[in-house]
């Protein structure tokens, strides 16, 4: 998309020379670099519960963040209002970080190139209400359909439009528009009047709404959700303690996320307070194991044209056969470490400072069939799906919840488990990683990440990995 | 999927689905309420049969500091309104940062027309008449004093608290920095009914985060306060000291084994098992038989000393406010006496479904249906003192962090990542991390041997120590 083409352009009538005033203003008092982040924002969601469409809702929010980094300095301020007063006041806020004469001549703008991942033609956000609401209609009647044991069920679609431009003190303006959509399934199923168990189910994109008809329709994660709530109603208490556990394929790779993803980025690490600091060229992960951060994989839900700070995103490997080779960059940090953006800078909105973060993480896949994975375990746990994770990043202790799991007794998958947290430690718990299935698959689109009170999309993907040692928390 | 780093803000009324930009509170303040009447009028001269139009706006300021540095400078404010519309009993909403007349018309168009695409929900509406109000006396929710702060002073008392942490001790190396934040915030709600309400708080925070570091032991924690006025804040001498103590004490962690033993929870995470409390007395979860304690109503759910509030009329605190996000009044509910359990958390909606009458717990973002919130949810305080508990247990594990996500509110299944402290002969003998702790809920609730005498109200959510008489600990 080109700056002219942008609704900054064309419905604000915000022109290039504007913006090289804005910059000239944000270093008014000096600094070393300054950037502007202007973001239009649509969201609309739709939900079901008890086959009754309740909720159908709408907004629009705008606003331009105004940045100014000075040594290791930020200052930051923000506005919704657009009109050129209400910019430079910002800019002048901002600017306040710094102290010492103007760095603001000779800004020069011109348009940065970048790649196309998302080339949607019209976004989920500005198609008819009514196709949409017909998603939520077809996953509540597939999720009730599966079995007569399901009992209620829930879907939730929610869309965004976000458009955004970002002006640099590089010189470089860069313009997105991006798209994202996600479609979510609940189910509880209950039998013979004992407790409930929920399932739980979602995907999307960066896609057109023709995703939810052609590629993964309603129906599919209906039907995910009420199977997973089916499974769960045989389910013994989880084992507690040390064991062997096998990972499915798929959204389980939030491992990954949580075990190194935000232990690599770069921010902990300038800082000496992620337990990976220092640990660039060390064996961190079993040779099994090479982990990708990309934010290029076309349509995905983590994947960016360009990051944030209007860097291009790109395909970084953060551990290569077991060795850590490096870390997530944003241009504060790759600044202060004096390398390189890798296109990791992210922020929830134009109200935050960008950081370093990941996109879609995962795992290359090894050689081992999944089959002959479970096989080899005498005794352990099968993850298939899970919730969500978390991490100290200081100790790298994190831990990721279970949501359907299996015991493995003599190979094969015996029964049911009841929903337990694992716990391991970030630089040792890939030491442990014995077998890598060939089976990698990415999750289907449902991840937000937080970090220091800012969400955003992400992906992960892992093939069936099996890890000889970790900690699981159950009762039994 | 995220990572702790800072302390979670108090829960202060939220402004909305998020942030959204900046005007100075100052400016057509007094407009603001004759806005949201107006916009209210607007949907019902356009055929809506009922509305309710929410308008905050808030400013907001952060300093944070590093290593005796400023790292980051942050201010801004926002304001945007949202309106849920009622055609009949099908309902629209929609939200926007655009106050213009043209982003009024079409924030109450846009509504106008989701509520086509919804179904028509029996129980959907306005609280009756009769049960809309506000309290009318001084809450004492807004200080002024937050606003006359100068930047000076707020980076100065974040240096403080950060050099007392640096000073304590010589094993703190390194630091994640400290911060001081403050917000002032303005909360208008209408409706069709004619009630109209407005009340204005204010916030403001220090905190800080240190790094110890003893050998590869690597460990951090975090101490914050946060009060609606300025002088009632903590020193920054008392808060970077906790701040080191309690990373101090997390040094040299050992894994311990698999066992059953009693567990004490620090006050701070015993308010994170009130929180799975009230979860679970949320009315939307008990009309869809989504909680383990779904129908238990006068029923005995917890052990006799146990007895459950939610007050949202206490003045000064977090957790209170005039009227809810339906124009009802706050008040005070005993939701379990002694054991028993008295009453679930409602507004309007799920008291409907419920045949019940509402609490006056309505909470809601910008756009969307009323969700269901709390005041000052607290257990009442018991009269054993924290070291006294600590001094009881022979064998146990007493809690000062929990991560990840592992409470299933449905079977009340949970299982949690863990760090704290080993007792032993009734002392404290070494620092434990990497080990989940797991259970029910339903019997974690029955087998509360003993409350502590140490209630504060902290934040919305306040628990005193609390001691489990077993729980699975999961570890070597």
């Amino acid at each position: 998309m080109l700056y002219s083409a942008s609704i900054f352009a064309a419905r604000f009538n915000i022109t290039a020379r504007d913006l090289e005033g804005y910059l000239a203003e944000a270093l008014s008092q000096g600094g070393d670099y300054a950037d502007l982040y202007f973001e239009h924002l649509l969201t609309s969601s739709i939900s079901i519960d008890e086959s009754i469409v309740k909720s159908a809702s709408q907004g629009v929010s705008m606003g331009v963040g105004i940045r100014v980094i000075s040594g290791e300095r930020t200052g930051y301020a923000y506005t919704d209002d657009l009109a050129p007063e209400k910019i430079r006041k910002a800019a002048r806020v901002a600017a306040h970080i710094a102290a010492g004469p103007s760095q603001a001549d000779q800004i020069d703008l011109h348009e940065g190139g970048r790649h196309n991942l998302y080339p949607v033609l019209t976004a989920p956000a500005e198609t008819a209400f009514a196709d949409r609401v017909e998603l939520v209609k077809r996953a509540d009647r597939a999720a009730r359909a599966y079995d007569s044991r399901i009992f209620q069920a829930q879907a939730v679609y929610a869309d965004n439009l976000r458009q955004v431009m970002i002006a640099t003190s590089d010189g470089v303006l860069t313009v997105d528009r991006q798209p994202l959509a996600r479609l979510s399934v609940s189910a509880l199923a209950r039998q013979n009047g004992g407790p409930p168990q929920r399932g739980y189910s979602g995907g999307g994109g960066r896609v057109e709404l023709g995703y939810f008809l052609d590629e993964k329709p309603p129906e599919h994660f209906a039907r995910e959700a009420a199977r997973e709530a089916i499974a769960m109603l045989d389910a013994a208490p989880a084992p507690a303690g040390e064991m062997t556990v096998v990972l499915g394929p798929g959204w389980p790779g939030i491992l990954l996320h949580e075990a190194v993803g935000h232990g690599l980025e770069a921010d902990f690490n300038r800082k000496g307070v992620s337990a990976f600091s220092g640990r660039v060229g060390q064996k961190v992960a079993s040779e099994l194991c090479t982990v990708i951060d990309d934010g290029t994989i076309p349509g995905r839900r983590g994947s960016l044209n360009m990051d944030d700070e209007g860097h291009p995103t790109g395909r970084n490997v953060l551990i290569e056969n077991g060795v850590l080779c490096g870390y997530l960059q944003d241009k504060l940090s790759s600044r202060l470490l004096r390398s390189q953006s890798t296109g990791s800078g992210r922020r929830e909105s134009y109200a935050h400072i960008p950081m370093p973060r990941m996109t879609n993480t995962f795992m290359l896949a090894g050689q081992s069939d999944p089959e002959e994975i479970v096989r080899s375990v005498p005794r352990g746990l099968y993850c298939a799906n899970f919730g969500g994770g978390q991490v100290d990043i200081t100790s790298g202790n994190f831990v990721f919840s279970a949501s359907e799991s299996y015991l493995i007794e003599d190979g094969r998958l015996t029964r049911p488990v009841r929903n337990a947290t694992l716990i391991g430690n970030g630089p040792e718990a890939l030491k442990y990683v014995s077998m890598v299935g060939n089976d990698l698959r990415l999750d289907e689109g449902i991840g937000i990440c937080g970090k220091e009170g800012q969400s955003v999309p992400v992906g992960v993907g892992i093939p069936t990995l099996k890890i000889d040692r970790m900690t699981v928390g159950g009762t039994a | 999927m995220s990572h702790s780093r800072k302390p979670a803000r108090a829960a202060a009324p939220s402004p909305g689905p998020r942030p959204l930009a900046p005007v100075p509170a100052s400016e057509a303040s007094n407009l603001l309420p004759d806005l949201a009447s107006e916009i209210v009028r607007r949907a019902v001269s356009s055929g809506a049969t009922g509305a309710e139009c929410t308008i905050s706006e808030g400013d907001e300021f952060s300093a944070s500091i590093r290593l005796r540095e400023i790292e980051n400078l942050k201010e801004a404010g926002s304001r945007a309104a949202g309106l849920r519309i009622l055609i009949g009993q099908k309902t629209g909403s929609c939200y926007t940062s655009d106050l213009s007349r043209e982003g009024i018309d079409r924030l109450v168009r846009g509504a106008i027309e989701l509520a086509e695409i919804t179904t028509e929900d029996p129980h959907a509406g306005l609280p009756d008449p009769d049960e809309l109000g506000q309290i009318e006396s001084d809450l004492a929710l807004f200080s002024p004093g937050v606003d006359r702060l100068t930047t000076e002073f707020k980076i100065e008392q974040a240096k403080q608290a950060e050099a007392a942490a640096l000073d304590a001790d010589p094993r703190i190396v390194n630091s994640e920095g400290a911060g001081f934040d403050t917000h002032t915030g303005r909360q208008i709600f209408a409706n069709s009914l004619g009630f109209l309400g407005e009340y204005r708080t204010s916030y403001c925070s220090l905190s800080a985060v240190p790094v110890a570091r003893d050998g590869e032991s690597m460990e951090r924690d975090s101490w914050w306060h946060a009060a609606r006025s300025p002088e009632r804040l903590e020193s920054p001498q008392h808060v970077g000291a906790t701040a080191a103590r309690r990373a101090l004490r997390r040094l040299n962690p050992v894994k311990v084994p698999t066992q059953k033993v009693p567990v004490v929870f620090e006050s701070k995470v015993a308010a994170s098992l009130l929180d799975c409390i009230c979860d679970a007395v949320h009315g939307m979860a008990i009309y869809k038989h989504e909680s383990f304690l779904a129908g238990k109503l006068g029923e005995k759910v917890a052990i006799a000393n146990l007895t459950v509030v939610d007050d949202a009329t206490i003045p000064g605190l977090f957790g209170t406010s005039p009227f809810d996000d339906e124009g009802v009044p706050s008040r005070r509910t005993v939701v379990i006496e002694r054991g028993i359990l008295k009453s679930y958390l409602l507004n309007s909606y799920a008291a409907r479904k419920l045949g019940m009458k509402t609490t006056g717990n309505a909470s809601r973002g910008l756009a969307g249906n009323a969700g269901i919130g709390h005041g000052n949810f607290y257990a009442e305080r018991g009269v054993q003192t924290p070291e006294a508990i600590v001094s009881g247990v022979a064998n146990g594990f007493y809690v000062t962090e929990l991560i990840g996500m592992g409470v299933n509110i449905v079977t009340g299944d949970y299982s949690r990542g863990a760090a704290g402290l080993w007792i032993r002969n009734g002392e404290f003998a070494h620092a434990v991390s990497e080990v989940t702790i797991a259970g029910n809920l339903r019997d974690m609730l029955m087998n509360v041997e003993v409350i502590g005498s140490d209630l504060e109200f902290r934040t919305s959510m306040s628990c005193p120590t609390l001691k489990i008489g077993e729980m699975t600990v999961g570890g070597k």
